[in-house]
């Protein structure tokens, strides 16, 4: 198992240096120019070629990449223009946020999708079965900031269920010490249940529109592979050696059609990370999606070259989850390693 | 109505619970719903099975016997129902039995093998944890006693090891261990029935010997009884007492084993018995009598006689093999990158395995040449690398005078020579493309190699070609699934020839399919050869199969060549104890 994440992580790395250098690259030639941007509209061709100096923006390619690459060894992300903070502060702070509601609206998908998807398989025609379809449909072709503001009128509006939509936790609470990032973990750690509660109750709201977003590929990917699982000749075998229904579909079914599902996982999570930035910005929730999108707007490079880069970690450590519970899940995937 | 047989005097002597036979089916009618209307699989199926007796059910594919005996578990798929008849078993109504019942009755008192044993056990759970799940089911053991009793039955079915064997997964064993974890699965409860489905399809001739002769010793020495299914009439006449012929659904003809080849009653029946293989006949005896059907209208090849009246065929040599060595490196071992990156050296004999092993044989022009062993002997991985797909590790290859292992694997799809080698697959649906017509197929080669592109001169080529191989015109059009597997094996053989190849090598061509089309592929392979002057590599486990269509056999074992002759001669007196062992092994009925 060691042999196996050590192998992982060790591919990991050239895609890492290459996500290092294309984010570099992409973030210089896109449109804008960040000197006249920051010099105002008002500025004079000498102010911007100062700031541009400034910057270290006229100086070769190349010997840009150097300086960003040293300052990256150094755990230095740069700073963002617009704020002037520094972005690796800024990422450490927002990170948890967008993760929290990511895997909030992921587990939430995950309990609803994966029975509904084995429902429908073993009671294939069945009105479950309809059902998952219709809802699963509806599902992929809601867009998220849609359901999001239906959601936010019909519980925040109508019914007043759910706090109004303003970020991770109500004004009149401070959040707790930070441990995880995570609010719902920190207050429970700090044995604040009041906080927990109001955390809970901000992040229900944009958790279930997430969730119903994410719900279509699971539930879909769920069914597909326990139907073919359960067509399969060992289901057969265990059914002839008179196994109750319980035991072959969870021990002997289920299990074998996880394989594909996780395989899945890995994909829906990446969707929501997209989803996520419209999510966030409905809800206003201080995650990094939005942080990226204003940085984006405004040519500051430092804030996308650092949310992209903190992306794509995140995405390799999310792979070597995903080979890890398909090795713990099949021995096959274990010995080849 | 068919013969049913009344075995109740035979069960009298060997049970003691003269209550009457255990399984009772009376007049079965099965039928399955699909999108073109009902299709009736089996009809007015009637068999009687005593205590202790063994009733082999005989019949190719579609033949309904393996329907027959889901219905009997009730195991059916859910488009399948019980249309009429009932199904008696020890004075149950299994027709119409509630679930519950039934599910109590599976695996304790009826239980089923499986063809196909790798595919028949879960993947991802430990086999002790499989055969525990039987057990605890059926409250035969308890949390605290199953582990010790999985043991002892692994034991039984003589699993060395059965300690260490208790944790490993099916991937981890062989065909024919993870066949004895399907037999330990289905008497782990001790049943009074046991239902064989092809229980030794796909395993070796050795292990199917050592299977079959395990499931009769264990079920004879219990007193149960075994209802086997097969298409090997060998298979049913060496261990049956009773023997079922089925054809499309009906049961054509029932009668004691020996009765059943000593005196066969129906038309069905002699066919099948002409089409097996058997010691002492030629490929023209496979055929029926009187070969109205035959789709060739050439006439009736001279095979073996011809073969064998030109004594010393052609002495050119086609191809020839020296010294060839295929290694590779040992599964589990660390890759050379990562021990090598590691700074550690295993030994090398531990890191590699010898799949080929300085083998060195020529195959002369005109010749048949089969190449014989169990799987894992290195037959199939010598004929990939002279059909220059993979590259061998030391030795040599020349076809036609040009030493060929000189070019690269990757290459060689390019190089002149590779028009003049062309291969027949095992699978004939696995090896055509299922979004290609027949035609479209035939013309692959063609296309590719052959030099042409299209028009009128491809179409009278691949209508030529089809004309050959004895497939009517108006299936060129046909994609793969529309077409029967001999239909399928023609146009692989169409295919193959389409080039005028020296040689081609043949893996298995027919293993896949039933032996009354298999005698015809045999017959076409032989008179196609006379025709076109072509040379064969048969690859294959069947020493009788390759016997009739080869005039020179080798026969490998791990690797090496351990006796090289020709047929008849390696048939009818083997030197090296192997093949002794290995011709033992091929059950026939008798003659």
């Amino acid at each position: 198992m060691l042999k196996l994440i050590g192998s992982r992580l060790a591919t990991a790395v050239p895609s890492l240096i290459g996500v290092v250098i294309v984010t570099f690259m992409l973030t210089r030639v896109l449109p804008g120019d960040t000197a006249a941007y920051f010099a105002g509209p008002a500025a004079t061709a000498e102010s911007i070629a100062e700031i541009r100096t400034k910057l270290g923006l006229d100086k070769p390619l190349p010997a840009q990449f150097v300086d960003y690459v040293s300052a990256l060894a150094k755990g230095d992300l740069g700073s963002s223009l617009s704020t002037g903070q520094p972005v690796a502060a800024e990422i450490s702070a927002r990170l948890p946020a967008s993760a929290e509601l990511t895997l909030a609206g992921l587990i939430l998908a995950l309990a609803i999708a994966v029975p509904f998807g084995i429902m429908a398989a073993v009671k294939q025609g069945s009105w479950v079965d309809h059902a998952c379809r219709l809802i699963t449909t509806a599902g992929v072709s809601l867009p998220v900031f849609f359901t999001g503001l239906l959601l936010v009128y019909v519980f925040y509006f109508k019914l007043g269920w759910a706090p109004a939509p303003l970020g991770r936790l109500d004004v009149f609470f401070s959040a707790p010490e930070t441990v995880t990032g995570f609010y719902l973990i920190d207050s429970l750690i700090a044995r604040d249940f009041e906080t927990f509660r109001a955390a809970l109750a901000q992040l229900a709201v944009p958790a279930i529109t997430l969730a119903i977003f994410a719900l279509a590929p699971i539930a879909r990917m769920t069914r597909a592979s326990m139907l073919s699982v359960l067509s399969s000749e060992f289901v057969r075998t265990a059914r002839a050696a008179g196994l109750t229904d319980t035991t072959v579909i969870i021990t002997y079914a289920f299990r074998n059609a996880m394989l594909p599902v996780v395989t899945t996982l890995g994909m829906v999570f990446s969707f929501l990370l997209g989803a996520n930035v419209l999510v966030e910005k409905v809800f206003a929730w201080p995650g990094i999606g939005s942080y990226a999108v204003e940085a984006l707007i405004t040519s500051d490079y430092a804030p996308v070259q650092g949310f992209v880069l903190a992306m794509a970690i995140l995405y390799v450590v999310l792979n070597l989850l995903i080979d890890i519970a398909y090795g713990i899940i099949d021995p096959r995937a274990r010995s080849e390693a | 109505m068919h013969g049913v047989v009344d075995v109740k005097d035979h069960a009298a002597k060997s049970s003691e619970t003269p209550s009457g036979p255990l399984l009772e089916v009376r007049d079965l009618t099965v039928e399955f719903a699909t999108r073109r209307g009902t299709v009736t699989a089996v009809s007015e199926v009637n068999l009687t099975l005593a205590k202790g007796e063994t009733l082999g059910i005989v019949g190719e594919s579609g033949s309904g016997k393996s329907v027959t005996s889901y219905t009997v578990m009730r195991i059916l798929d859910r488009a399948g129902r019980i249309a009429e008849g009932s199904i008696t078993f020890s004075g149950m109504d299994v027709a119409h039995a509630p679930e519950s019942a039934m599910r109590d009755l599976r695996g304790r008192e009826m239980s089923m093998i499986f063809q196909n044993p790798r595919a028949a056990l879960n993947p991802i759970r430990t086999v002790g944890a499989q055969i525990g799940d039987v057990l605890l089911q059926h409250v035969q053991a308890d949390a605290r006693t199953v582990k010790e009793k999985v043991i002892d039955i692994l034991k039984q079915v003589r699993i060395a090891r059965p300690e260490d064997r208790y944790h490993a997964y099916p991937f981890e064993l062989s065909g024919g261990m993870c066949q004895r974890i399907v037999i330990a699965l289905a008497l782990a409860c001790r049943p009074q029935l046991m239902i064989a489905d092809e229980p030794t399809t796909g395993l070796d001739v050795t292990t199917q010997k050592a299977v079959m002769d395990l499931v009769t010793e264990l079920t004879r020495e219990r007193g149960m009884s075994t209802i086997l299914i097969t298409h090997d009439l060998g298979l049913a006449a060496a261990y049956c007492d009773t023997v079922m012929v089925m054809e499309k659904g009906k049961v054509v003809e029932t009668a004691p084993a020996e009765r059943i080849f000593r005196d066969p009653q129906h038309p069905y029946t002699r066919k099948l018995m002409r089409a097996t293989p058997r010691p002492g006949i030629t490929l023209r005896d496979l055929l029926p009598e009187e070969p109205a059907g035959s789709p060739a209208q050439n006439p009736p090849p001279q095979a073996r006689t011809s073969a064998q009246a030109a004594g010393a065929p052609a002495t050119k040599v086609l191809l020839q093999v020296e010294n060839l060595v295929k290694e590779y490196p040992r599964q589990g071992a660390p890759s050379a990158f990562l021990s090598g990156l590691l700074g550690k050296k295993a030994p090398p004999e531990e890191r590699i395995f010898r799949a080929v092993d300085d083998i060195s044989f020529a195959v002369l022009k005109g010749e048949s040449v089969g190449l014989v062993g169990e799987s894992g002997c290195g037959k199939s991985t010598t004929s990939t690398m002279v059909m220059r797909l993979i590259d061998p590790t030391a030795g040599r290859i020349s076809f036609a005078g040009e030493d060929i292992s000189a070019v690269p694997a990757k290459d060689f799809a390019h190089h002149p020579m590779r028009r003049r080698i062309q291969m027949v697959f095992q699978d004939p649906t696995e090896s055509l493309n299922p979004r290609y017509t027949a035609e479209r197929a035939i013309a692959d080669p063609l296309l590719r190699m052959g030099g042409m592109s299209g028009g009128a001169k491809l179409r009278a080529r691949v209508a030529e070609l089809a004309e050959m191989v004895g497939l009517p015109q108006n299936l060129l059009e046909r994609f793969p699934h529309q077409l029967s597997g001999g239909q399928k094996a023609r146009v692989g053989i169409a295919r193959a020839i389409a080039l005028d190849p020296d040689l081609v090598i043949l893996d298995e061509p027919t293993a896949a399919l039933d032996v009354s089309v298999q005698a015809v592929v045999l017959n076409l392979l032989e008179e196609l050869k006379q025709r076109l002057g072509m040379s064969y590599l048969f690859v294959s486990h069947d020493l009788h199969v390759v016997g009739l269509l080869c005039d020179r056999v080798i026969v490998m074992r791990q690797g090496r060549i351990v006796e090289e002759g020709r047929s008849q001669q390696v048939l009818d007196a083997p030197r090296d104890a192997y093949t002794r062992e290995l011709i033992a092994a091929i059950p026939h009925p008798p003659v």
